[in-house]
């Protein structure tokens, strides 16, 4: 890879992998040959929310080769943001987080981005979902991943949840009416203010990294066909202890969502409307 | 029943930042209830004002979710890994 200088002291990875993957050592394992590589530059993947989850799935996704990201993201860079979303710079502060996200991905070559820079509502998530093969929930509101929980299954869309606050982390990957969902998990959204936000407790940043490129592994298996998705399980990291612990998950046959006699048959906004988390 | 009690980092200011606890009981409900002897305010996260686990904290007995199983009424035997998982929504 070659790090090149980019406008003002910025520096911007440029993967040459991306160009000819067998000088990628990444991309020499046998798992992903060049089919795999053909599924991952024809793979598109959504990110809602490009911040301390997202952006570096973001970048990961990038540098492996993926073809087309979606990013959607309401929010505009702040100087709280940038210990841990390291995609934005100082002089990013103030400017929407998409546009520079996009911006910023632009520079790996062959790689297409989709800016949506404003909110994920109920009225067209599924109309921005159908137009890719996976989602990762970067979001930072509870109401909002019960968005995008409720949205990919609808869609039959495949997609990676994760949470984060402080120094706990936890991910599970969800195949549509195959595995158990978000609200399998946590049927309803709790009470505003009973789910500690990252406001209330901060979160650290590596722990932002290492939850956030999770996903982006997911989002590979799941594009080029290799491994085991993390389908029925949770996984778990104590950043603090340095442990990682796993439940076992499974479809919920009371699951208003996808179980056997649902109650939600479609997106409803106002279960969605609860104070976000900045 | 003597089991240890994982606490997820949210809920650690209760236990003086203990990982992981020891407690008894029969039953998590009982081991619940133990929580809460030994570690003032604990029950109150877990648990409504009528005893009900909150919709948003699940709890799993070696790795298994006490909703498919007997919820608080499920047995734990000794040396039973009991896990607090908390709805995290941060990103």
């Amino acid at each position: 890879m070659n790090i090149t200088a980019a406008k003002g002291a910025s520096a911007v990875l440029c993967a040459s992998g991306r160009d000819s993957g067998a000088d990628s050592a990444g991309l020499r394992l046998g798992e992903l040959g060049a089919p795999e590589r053909e599924r991952l530059r024809r793979g598109r993947v959504l990110i809602v929310g490009v911040g301390g989850l997202g952006a570096p799935a973001a970048m990961q996704l990038a540098a492996a080769g993926v073809g087309t990201l979606g990013l959607v993201d309401f929010d505009t860079v702040e100087s709280s943001n940038l210990p841990r979303q390291l995609l934005y710079r100082t002089a990013d502060v103030g400017l929407p987080k998409a546009t520079v996200a996009a911006e910023r991905l632009r520079s790996f070559p062959g790689l297409s981005v989709r800016c949506f820079s404003r909110r994920l509502v109920a009225a067209d998530a599924a109309e921005i979902f159908s137009q890719f093969d996976f989602v990762i929930d970067g979001t930072d509101r509870v109401a909002t991943k019960y968005l995008v929980n409720d949205a990919a299954v609808f869609c039959g869309l495949p997609f990676s949840h994760a949470g984060i606050v402080g120094f706990h982390g936890q991910t599970m990957t969800v195949m549509p009416r195959q595995s158990a969902c978000f609200r399998c998990l946590f049927p309803t959204p709790p009470p505003e203010g009973e789910v500690p936000t990252c406001q209330e407790a901060g979160v650290i940043g590596p722990l932002a990294g290492t939850i956030g490129v999770i996903q982006a592994m997911e989002a590979l298996k799941y594009l080029s066909g290799a491994g085991r998705l993390l389908t029925d399980r949770l996984l778990i990291y104590d950043a603090l202890g340095a442990e990682w612990r796993s439940v076992r998950l499974s479809p919920n046959r009371k699951c208003p969502l996808c179980g056997a006699q649902p109650t939600i048959h479609r997106i409803e906004s106002v279960e969605y409307d609860i104070e976000e988390c900045r | 029943m003597s089991v240890r009690v994982r606490i997820p980092t949210p809920l650690r200011r209760f236990t003086a930042n203990a990982e992981e606890v020891g407690v008894n009981g029969d039953t998590i409900g009982a081991v619940v209830d133990d929580l809460e002897r030994k570690f003032p305010g604990m029950k109150e996260r877990l648990c409504d004002d009528q005893g009900r686990v909150r919709r948003f904290v699940n709890i799993y007995v070696n790795g298994d979710d006490i909703r498919f199983l007997n919820g608080l009424e499920s047995h734990v035997n000794d040396g039973d890994e009991i896990a607090i998982v908390p709805a995290i929504a941060g990103g």
